[in-house]
């Protein structure tokens, strides 16, 4: 039980507590189910985005092209995708979608290994072309009317409660989904040789070669399981909003890095959760939802993210420099007591 | 003879210019332990990682088990019981120790699942069978050389292994971890495994070895069982040139200031009451078990870690050290424990490299004619052979390059030095080479403390051998007490 919780987890689980109480002490109404589907809603994509990344990042490397990745799928699968019909219409275009990803994500493998670059360069190039591609060849236009089956699933939803205020609140069936790659990642990781193998390669390539490990399949694995979660990301995002933007998450890519840096995961590699990276997604998510009550004008939520990502980094560093003492002297003697 | 069990036959290993390996054939035989000796950079690791298929040689083959590969894979190596303790350990800092244990053999075994209480499981069967405790459920990068080594070496006995090769395993162990290991090699001689064994140390050599390969320059100069050998022949052997002795060292000035004067030394949990004196132009050691405490309390006299407690005086003044460079301002020199293998840029002239830790300079500017003056001085006085200052180091012969090294630390004219482990991990003709300096540097005036494992050393090399046990100074040896036997009983006690 000692490790159930990483330091750097609870620091940010008691942060979001302390958020929570701060606002709602001023405005009693932000303490609700309200504040709670809102927060979970937007992180729900966010959460994917930050899974994907978090593999790969612990595998050695920082990927930055998860976005491009995700928004060209989706708006692909959109615009030339199936139609869909009947109650499981959502099903193949999901599947297309998640699909594209993972093809994309294959892309960036084979840069990295032939190309022998470092991830960030790598993705960085594939992103631009991959966005690049989407404004070329797929279209740019926002595309307002979406498949029926996309449409009905983007307004079923889990529950539904009264809005603090007034109206209904109400959370999407769709954060199932996250649920469940959440989990089988998170199985992943703990439980198979392969998942155990992503943090061997990002500790120490080298060692883990001659450990028998492959690292270029390995790195092949991590960027498909990461680009098949920014698709799936992409076509849930599509369904939540109701409409395909191909300009969606422009330039967004700070605010899944700083939440996976924030979650503990390490940047150089060989160390992180998905617990973390979930935490992380949340945290970002909780400081933009506290804004508006706040009154503090939403411009501002850029500056507060990249001043977490400074104390994410912040935090790392410091509780790599802890070392541990381990006692050398020995215990004094006990005292000699005369009766 | 029995067939053996793993053979390289002429192997050839380049790496760009350099010829590692050229037509190296040896043969491992079930229940032998083979010694590959020889100098720095003579090859021997790199032929234990071809053998691992951790290179691919350049040409040549490997047999294993009467199948001819010319190119092993590590999976293949692994699948057929080939495990290597390597030399840098190749494990996985953010990995446990019990992974780090369990994992290579499932993945070459092509296992799909994980399960971290078998990994444990196991690997607490090969800590247990090896005989020593290590942590195993934090991360390896977390562990102490010593400890890290013990995992390497654990990871080697965890599985069924045909043929195990050990570099240097026994660099950064102490006497009873060795003791440990060499039980060890010998229940799995009894076993029929293979091994292979790269040591420096000439005693280890003798106490485990079959056989003996020597390597010079990347080609097997000779082969033979130990007794063929003494420990001087053997040397001559490795490094090509006649052996060498040491005079005993000349007796100190008691007269003057002590370089160094330690009182009440503390730090909590750590040590505590500490007491030393090292005179001008004397060598003192600091003896000690790993775990001792005699690496913190170097490192809080020279401020790496300053201690809480106590004061510290360097030709009679006291300072307060704070942090490493106070203790350089104040002319404590600390040459930690890898740095003098470790600490060369090769390619950068041999001028520069001197002056690399210590830069003389004026209000933040350098001092060119100086810093040129500084290393003129250095050279003259270490006597190394070169050619011109704006050689690289790489065109220096082994020994020369390491006096670079010492006067990399030499160059800041510290009253006392302080060095842990000098001479670990480093052969028998730079070892000499070294020790030598040193002597010549403490009949300057130099205060010197050796902290080392290597006893036979100590006891050549020192007036006084204080000996180290929990965090206290508990003996100090001189005189006709400092025999192998005592320092050993000392420490051990
Ligand atoms: N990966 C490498 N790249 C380039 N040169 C290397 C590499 N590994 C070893 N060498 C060179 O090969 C020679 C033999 O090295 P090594 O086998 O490590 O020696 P030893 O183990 O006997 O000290 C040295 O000259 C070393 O510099
Ligand atoms: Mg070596």
């Amino acid at each position: 039980m000692r490790r159930v919780l990483a330091n750097q987890e609870l620091l940010l689980i008691g942060l979001m507590a302390l958020l929570v109480l701060a606002v709602s002490l001023k405005f009693p109404d932000f303490f609700g189910l309200q504040t709670l589907f809102n927060v979970l809603t937007a992180s729900m994509v966010g959460i994917l985005f930050a899974v994907g990344v978090m593999l790969v990042v612990v595998s050695g490397g920082i990927d930055v092209s998860f976005l491009a990745v995700g928004i060209l799928s989706a708006y692909a699968t959109v615009k030339y995708g199936p139609q869909g019909d009947g109650p499981f219409g959502a099903l193949p275009v999901f599947a297309l979608s998640t699909a594209i990803g993972l093809g994309l994500g294959l892309v960036n493998a084979a840069v990295v290994i032939v190309a022998r670059t470092s991830v960030l360069i790598a993705t960085l190039a594939t992103s631009s072309i991959y966005l690049g591609t989407m404004f070329a060849f797929v279209g740019g236009e926002v595309i307002s009317t979406l498949p029926q089956p996309l449409q009905s699933l983007g307004s079923t939803h889990l529950f539904t409660a009264k809005g603090a205020v007034r109206g209904t609140t109400s959370l999407n069936i769709l954060i199932l989904v996250v649920l469940v790659v959440c989990v089988l990642v998170w199985a992943f990781l703990r439980f198979t040789i392969a998942g155990r193998s992503v943090f061997a390669v990002g500790g120490d390539a080298e060692a883990a070669s001659r450990a028998a490990i492959s690292v270029p399949r390995t790195r092949v694995l991590v960027f498909a399981i990461a680009g098949a979660v920014a698709g799936l990301a992409g076509i849930i995002s599509v369904t939540l909003s109701g409409r395909a933007d191909p300009t969606t998450f422009m330039g967004r890519e700070l605010d899944t890095l700083a939440a996976v840096v924030l979650g503990g995961v390490a940047i150089a590699g060989g160390k992180g959760t998905v617990r973390g990276a979930v935490l992380g997604v949340l945290l970002i998510s909780l400081v933009t939802a506290s804004l508006v009550p706040l009154g503090i004008p939403t411009i501002w939520q850029r500056a507060a993210v990249g001043a977490l990502l400074i104390a994410g980094i912040l935090l790392q560093t410091a509780i790599g420099r802890r070392q541990r003492i381990r006692p050398i002297l020995d215990a004094p003697a006990p005292e000699v007591t005369n009766a | 003879m029995s067939a053996p069990i793993v053979e390289a036959v002429g192997v050839s290993k380049r790496f760009g210019g350099v010829r590692a390996l050229t037509e190296v054939s040896v043969a491992f035989r079930p229940g032998e332990v083979h010694c590959i000796a020889g100098e720095n950079g003579c090859g021997k690791s790199t032929l234990l990682k071809v053998i691992s298929g951790a290179h691919r040689p350049t040409s040549g083959q490997v047999i294993v088990d009467g199948t001819t590969y010319d190119h092993l894979t590590p999976r293949q190596a692994l699948s057929a019981g080939i495990e290597v303790i390597y030399q840098d350990f190749s494990l996985m800092p953010n990995l446990t120790a019990a992974e780090n244990i369990a994992l290579p053999r499932s993945v070459a075994g092509g296992r799909r699942l994980y399960s971290r209480t078998a990994a444990r499981t196991l690997a607490e069967r090969a800590v247990v069978r090896l005989g020593v405790e290590i942590e195993l459920d934090i991360p390896v990068g977390e562990l102490t050389v010593a400890e890290r080594q013990l995992t390497a070496i654990a990871r080697a006995l965890a599985h069924e292994a045909k043929f195990i090769a050990m570099d240097e395993p026994t660099t950064a162990l102490t006497w009873k971890e060795v003791d440990a290991l060499f039980a060890a090699v010998g229940r799995l001689k009894e076993a029929g495994v293979a091994l292979a064994f790269i040591s420096h140390k000439m005693q280890e050599i003798f106490s485990i070895a079959e056989r003996v390969t020597v390597l010079r320059n990347g080609a097997v100069v000779t082969s033979g069982r130990p007794d063929e050998f003494t420990h001087a022949s053997l040397a001559e052997t490795m490094t090509g040139r006649g052996s060498q002795s040491f005079d005993r060292v000349a007796p100190r000035n008691k007269n003057r200031a002590p370089a160094l004067r330690v009182r009440g030394l503390g730090r909590e949990p750590l040590f505590a009451d500490v007491d030393l004196e090292v005179g001008q132009g004397e060598i003192v050691g600091l003896a000690g078990l790993l775990g001792s405490g005699r690496t913190e309390i170097a490192e809080a006299i020279c401020g790496v870690r300053p201690a809480q407690t106590g004061t510290v005086e360097v030709l009679g003044k006291a300072i307060n050290v704070r942090s490493l460079s106070d203790g350089v301002a104040a002319g404590i020199g600390y040459v930690p424990a890898d740095r003098l293998t470790q600490g060369l840029f090769l390619d950068q002239p041999i001028g520069d490299n001197l002056v690399a830790t210590h830069l003389p300079a004026r209000r933040g500017f350098l001092n060119g004619p100086a810093i040129e003056r500084r290393k003129s001085s250095v050279v003259r006085d270490l006597r190394i052979k070169l050619g011109k200052l704006t050689d690289p180091v790489r065109s220096l012969s082994g020994g020369n390059a390491q006096r670079v090294l010492l006067g990399k630390w030499l160059v800041g004219e510290p009253k006392v030095l302080i060095l842990n482990g000098p001479t670990v991990g480093v052969d028998v003709g730079s070892k000499f080479d070294i020790l030598g300096v040193l002597n010549a540097q403490s009949l300057q005036g130099l205060g010197v403390l050796i902290i080392s494992d290597d006893v036979p050393e100590l006891i050549s090399m020192c007036h006084r051998v204080l000996v180290v046990r929990s965090g206290r100074i508990v003996r100090e040896l001189s005189g006709d007490q400092l025999r192998e036997d005592t320092v050993v009983e000392a420490v051990t006690a």
